[in-house]
């Protein structure tokens, strides 16, 4: 009984192709970071909730620092712009620009990570910690899951560049940076409304 | 002459089921003591009974177009091709909307009128009463009256009762079937319900959220009598001794025992606000939690923080 | 060194917990011998334990849903015989802390861990090979949300054993769910169990919708997809949109458990009515992620058996997108009691009604799909009737409670639970159900047994109307939900009905268990036309049965709706194209060793076994950069190749 493969008239070399590995990949790695936006968005309303809920204890006028945030911010938004160039080097097939971008990329995350986990430090060396109260708690959470995506970031930048090393712009490579760069430039649009409703609004307006 | 076997069969069936559903006729949610009751039922059936009339009729279609359209069945004209008709898209998305603006406006009104927090509307002085949720009973408080009772409501008849309500752990809700209306009570907060009950009787009120090993018995009995009864219970519980000042309350909050009725002679003032506040306050010890709680306690050892 | 794991552990004082475990470990114990004795070592861990076919997929989450479904009925029955018995206040067999374990692990299971795999379990084998693709898009993270599942629900059934499960009802609401109200290990196993699981379900969102958008054939846009695929769609979107937030507010309450902080807590600020806000703005589209799908199946089931196309096939996408949509818009119809305001309330209670208006128009839309039909009563169609007769009473009285002033009376009370079995089991598992007989065929080769499958299902449906009529008029009459036992007498005849119910549910599972071990017993002779046995109209059955792993040699083009059915009306010899070379994943224990990772890791932290959870984290990154390391995860299937499997296929089939 083959009424089946030939009814079906199946013409491989004039249909439309299908898309592509990276195409397909991109698209996917995508959805799942629309996914991750509504995990934050979860934790902002969460934030927003409990913005005033400080038990008594210190709130964000008390606690935050504008200089710091703003040395984060700097750091987080100049790494997306290196990791830019880094893509623009990738499609050039550069390897040295894309080195270079990727590894500028990787020092500034890593000082925006420092100066983050000194500011959590701090804050629960004067007993403003996430225990302290429920603002506490959403603030620590969001913050940090923001700071967890960026470390998981950076591990995954790390075993990138040392496959880089090795092997080059394979496909799977420029596949594997693609979805990188999309992370990295998420967190940062992530970082801007967590500096601007968090330690702006919360602060300073 | 005698109807076919199968309608005399559902015919029978129906009737079996409505006696059954009697027993519905005879306590709990359709047997209203008091307006909020009695406008809730009459919203009820205002929404099930349109509803009723329209699904009845597809259900039917359903089974009477599944047996006519039948394979087997010569007689039933075959449309293989038929699979829009204009007439009946217009048809199919118009009565589930005009069913729905009818539904919607019972909704946004009832939601209105019957609002808890709405205080309801007579001639009389409400009578007010503080409701504290604890594990696993319910603490009465009159201020006006300045007595207390545990798991037992009294309340004269035809007067607004005012509640206001908390709890002292978890969340619980309030409910009196009979009376209708339920309010969740939540630990820190306040919330509100207006209660009236136009005859008297004895009505049992339950907690409707779950909240631990002994919810099951967490109910409580309303008494709703005449002004002389009512009168007569609070002085009843007056000659009762104790007093409810805020260490009792703690001690009685913090017991985690089910049933029986307790009587407070005497509060003080502020006892709901004492309630709400220390509902907030950190645990006593780390993981407060008696054997009680733990049941078989099976899986005890050092709780972190 | 084992953080609070000691031998206390184990419930060796609980007879029906020991005996459920002595039969469990033996039956275990009884598989492993026998697939030693059998020397299939090998073969189950290259044909399923590392595939990454879709269909092997699809099979092993149909086939998780059934066993936890055994799991999650013991629970319910049990649930039944204790209320049956506790009238008057007596204590029945089971006290309150393992009772409240038993509705907690009923409610979690049935949804978590019975509904949600067999329905993504259907969507995984379908949902390919309907659109005329080769795999889902991402084959690999295909299995490794699968047993991401797999590895929450060996949590989960760990915890029978070994500690205790949450005593908090499925939802697990704070306070009561905070450490000071439950110090034990339960809720830990009640969060991680589907934390874990969610991930996984996530992923597998993800991966289908791109599946869904990027990979269906050639001239097959968007509306000639068939119905159950658009369903699909749309409920991987709802997935995609909601479980992010089921694990942002487990990971709160993880926070509030593990790290002191106060997200839910009664004191520092915690707010618990916020917990309730968020798990319900995942939990109502959850329901419609169930049902979505299921309502696919109907489309499908009632369109083949009918000999018809679906009537308004338009509409039906419309009205599945809107349902999509308007399902964000209603949580709070689970809580009107909590003290919103009328305004809020109102609002709400108008969300709510208005999502019956597609849902209406679809049960229409079925009704003339049947109207100038030829039906055949198969089990399939008897499934979908059912449904539409129980379904229908179920969303009516939905949209009874929908209307505030009737929840106040009706909230948490037996109305409330009968409602949303009603639903539920006339709408998702009626589904699963008509659907998984319906394609067993294709997956396996041969049909299952018909008259054992129609007596199960008037098991079921009676069943079911015993079990859960009772229960509307037990809310009328003002019981509530969870109660272990009673004073009232006048409610103990409808418990005794209800339990009927149950033991012919009971039946009719017994009648399935029987159906399955017959059909297989007797598939020589079920296996006639078992390609394409119901004559039906979509592109899955113009494969083989089972499909070749590669689906389709030649990728079809389509042209049409119901794209098989107008191939065979006009079945024209056509000249036979020349393969190409088809890339084939090649298999992966990533997804096992992942799960494997998981159960670890997520018994350690359950445990606060520290070094337990560190170990697995490492792991499970090793794991990661491991796989990453090879980038060459395909092989090509040469057209040779593919030309001899399909002249075997063919005459096989």
């Amino acid at each position: 009984m083959s009424v089946d493969a030939t009814a079906l008239d199946s013409y491989p070399e004039e249909s439309q192709p299908l898309p592509t590995r990276q195409h397909l990949t991109g698209f996917g790695f995508y959805i799942y970071l629309l996914s991750d936006g509504i995990l934050f968005a979860a934790l902002f309303a969460a934030f927003a909730v409990l913005r005033g809920a400080t038990d008594g204890g210190p709130d964000s006028h008390a606690l935050f620092s504008a200089r710091n945030a703003f040395i984060e911010t700097a750091c987080l938004l100049t790494s997306s712009f290196t990791c830019g160039i880094a893509m623009l080097a990738c499609d050039r097939r550069n390897r040295f620009m894309a080195l270079v971008g990727f590894l500028v990329t990787a020092v500034l995350g890593v000082m925006f990570l420092t100066l983050e986990v000194r500011e959590f430090a701090a804050l629960i060396a004067q007993g403003a910690g996430p225990d302290r109260s429920a603002f506490l708690s959403s603030f620590f959470t969001l913050v940090s899951t923001h700071g967890i995506h960026v470390t998981c970031g950076l591990l995954w930048l790390t075993v990138l560049l040392v496959q880089f090393l090795g092997r080059g712009f394979t496909p799977a490579m420029v596949r594997r940076f693609l979805c990188f760069s999309l992370f990295w430039h998420v967190l940062d649009v992530v970082w801007i409304a967590i500096f601007t409703f968090v330690y702006l609004m919360g602060g300073y307006l | 002459m005698r109807l076919p076997n199968w309608p005399r069969a559902a015919l029978k069936t129906s009737i079996a089921i409505a006696c059954a559903s009697l027993s519905a006729c005879e306590e709990g949610v359709l047997v209203p003591k008091g307006p909020v009751g009695a406008q809730e039922k009459q919203l009820l059936l205002e929404a099930l009974i349109p509803m009723l009339m329209v699904i009845t009729p597809i259900i039917l279609l359903t089974l009477w177009f599944a047996w006519w359209f039948r394979a087997s069945n010569a007689r039933a004209k075959y449309r293989p091709r038929w699979e829009y008709s204009g007439h009946i898209e217009f048809s199919i998305w118009m009565i589930p909307l005009l069913i729905i603006l009818f539904l919607g406006t019972l909704a946004w009104v009832g939601a209105h009128q019957l609002d808890p927090y709405r205080p309801l509307v007579s001639s009389r002085k409400p009578v007010r009463v503080e409701v504290v949720a604890m594990d696993w009973r319910w603490l009465f408080i009159y201020p006006d009256q300045g007595v207390a009772s545990v798991n037992e409501l009294a309340i004269p008849t035809g007067t607004p009762i005012s509640l206001q309500l908390t709890s002292a752990t978890v969340m619980d809700s309030f409910f009196v079937p009979e009376l209708g209306g339920q309010i969740y009570a939540m630990p820190g907060m306040e919330t509100k319900l207006s209660l009236l009950a136009d005859q008297a009787g004895s009505y049992r009120g339950i907690s409707a959220q779950f909240s631990g090993d002994g919810f099951s018995d967490m109910h409580f009995q309303v008494l709703a009598t005449d002004d002389k009864a009512f009168n007569a219970w609070v002085d009843h519980v007056k000659a009762a001794g104790t007093r409810l000042d805020d260490a009792a309350y703690n001690q009685l909050a913090s017991e985690r025992s089910t049933g029986g009725t307790l009587y407070y002679a005497s509060i003080t003032n502020d006892l709901f606000a004492h309630a709400m506040d220390i509902a907030t306050r950190r645990p006593s010890t780390a993981g407060a939690a008696s054997p009680a709680h733990a049941g078989a306690m099976l899986t005890a050892g050092p709780t972190e923080h | 060194m084992f953080g609070k794991l000691t031998l206390q552990a184990i419930p060796f004082d609980q007879p029906i917990i020991m005996g459920t475990c002595m039969v469990l470990i033996i039956g275990i114990l009884a598989i492993l011998g026998l697939i030693t004795y059998k020397q299939k070592w090998q073969w189950l861990w290259t044909e399923w334990l590392t595939t990454v076919d879709h269909k092997r997929i699809g099979i092993m989450y149909t086939l998780l849903a059934m066993v936890m479904l055994l799991r999650g009925f013991s629970d319910a029955i049990m649930m039944r015989s204790q209320q049956a018995l506790a009238s008057g206040n007596a204590r029945g067999f089971l006290p309150p802390e393992h009772y409240d374990q038993i509705f907690s692990a009923h409610g979690t299971i049935m949804i978590f861990f019975m509904a949600m795999p067999f329905v993504v379990g259907l969507m995984n084998f379908v949902v390919p090979l309907q659109i005329g693709a080769r795999d889902v898009a991402f084959p690999v993270l295909n299995s490794v949300s699968f047993w991401l599942t797999a590895a929450g629900s060996l949590l989960i059934n760990i915890s029978l054993g070994v500690g205790e499960f949450a005593r908090t009802g499925w939802l697990a609401y704070p306070p009561l769910s905070e450490l000071s109200f439950s110090p034990g290990v339960g809720v830990d196993y009640y969060l991680w169990s589907l934390q874990i699981a969610g991930v996984g379900t996530l992923l597998s969102g993800v991966n289908l919708i791109t599946t869904i958008l990027k990979l269906r054939a050639p001239g097959m846009t968007l509306s000639r997809m068939p119905v159950f695929s658009w369903t699909a769609l749309a409920a991987n979107m709802l997935i995609v949109a909601a479980f992010p937030v089921l694990t942002a507010t487990f990971a709160m309450l993880i926070a509030d458990r593990y790290l002191g902080m106060h997200f839910f807590t009664n004191d520092g600020g915690g707010n618990p009515m916020m917990y309730i806000n968020l798990i319900w703005a995942w939990g109502h589209p959850e329901v419609y992620i169930l049902i979505l799908p299921a309502f696919g199946v109907f489309s499908e089931v009632i369109a083949t058996f009918s000999r018809k196309p679906l009537f308004g096939y338009r509409s039906m996408v419309v009205a599945t997108m809107a349902i999509t949509l308007l399902a964000f818009t209603t949580w709070l119809h689970h809580f009107f009691t909590m003290g919103s305001g009328a305004d809020v309330n109102g609002f709400f209670g108008i969300t709510t009604m208005v999502i019956a208006i597609p849902t209406g128009v679809k049960i229409f839309n079925w009704l003339f799909t049947i109207y100038g039909g030829r039906i055949r009563f198969t089990s399939p169609v008897l499934w979908t009737i059912g449904f539409m007769v129980t379904f229908t009473i179920g969303g009516m009285t939905g949209v009874l409670m929908a209307v505030p002033p009737a929840d106040f009376v009706l909230h948490n009370s037996l109305f409330l639970i009968a409602h949303f079995h009603n639903v539920i089991i006339g709408g998702v598992v009626f589904g699963c159900f008509a659907g998984l007989t319906y394609w067993f065929p294709k997956a396996f080769g041969f049909r299952l047994h018909e008259g054992l499958g129609k007596a199960a299902f008037w098991c079921w449906f009676i069943g079911f109307y015993l079990a859960f009529m009772p229960l509307y008029v037990l809310g009328f009459m003002g019981m509530t939900r969870r109660m272990n036992h009673y004073d009232d007498p006048a409610w103990l005849p409808y418990l005794l009905v209800a339990e009927c119910g149950a033991v012919f549910i009971l039946i009719g599972i017994l009648l399935q268990i029987t159906q399955l071990v017959w059909s297989i017993h007797k598939r020589d002779e079920l296996s006639k036309d078992a390609r394409d046995p119901w004559d039906a109209r979509t592109l899955e059955w113009s494969t083989t049965s089972p499909p070749p792993a590669y689906n389709f040699a030649l990728l079809p083009k389509v042209e049409g709706l119901d794209a098989y059915w107008e191939a065979k009306q006009g079945a024209e010899a056509s000249p036979q194209k020349a393969y190409e070379p088809i890339e084939i994943p090649k298999n992966s224990g990533l997804g096992f060793m992942v799960s494997f990772f998981a159960v670890i890791g997520g018994f350690g932290m359950i445990w606060h076994i520290w070094w337990m959870g560190i170990v697995a984290l490492l792991g499970f990154i090793a794991l990661l950069i491991g796989r990453s390391w090879d980038e060459h995860d395909e092989y090509e299937l040469m057209p040779s190749d593919i030309a001899r499997l399909e002249r075997a296929g063919v005459h096989a089939s």
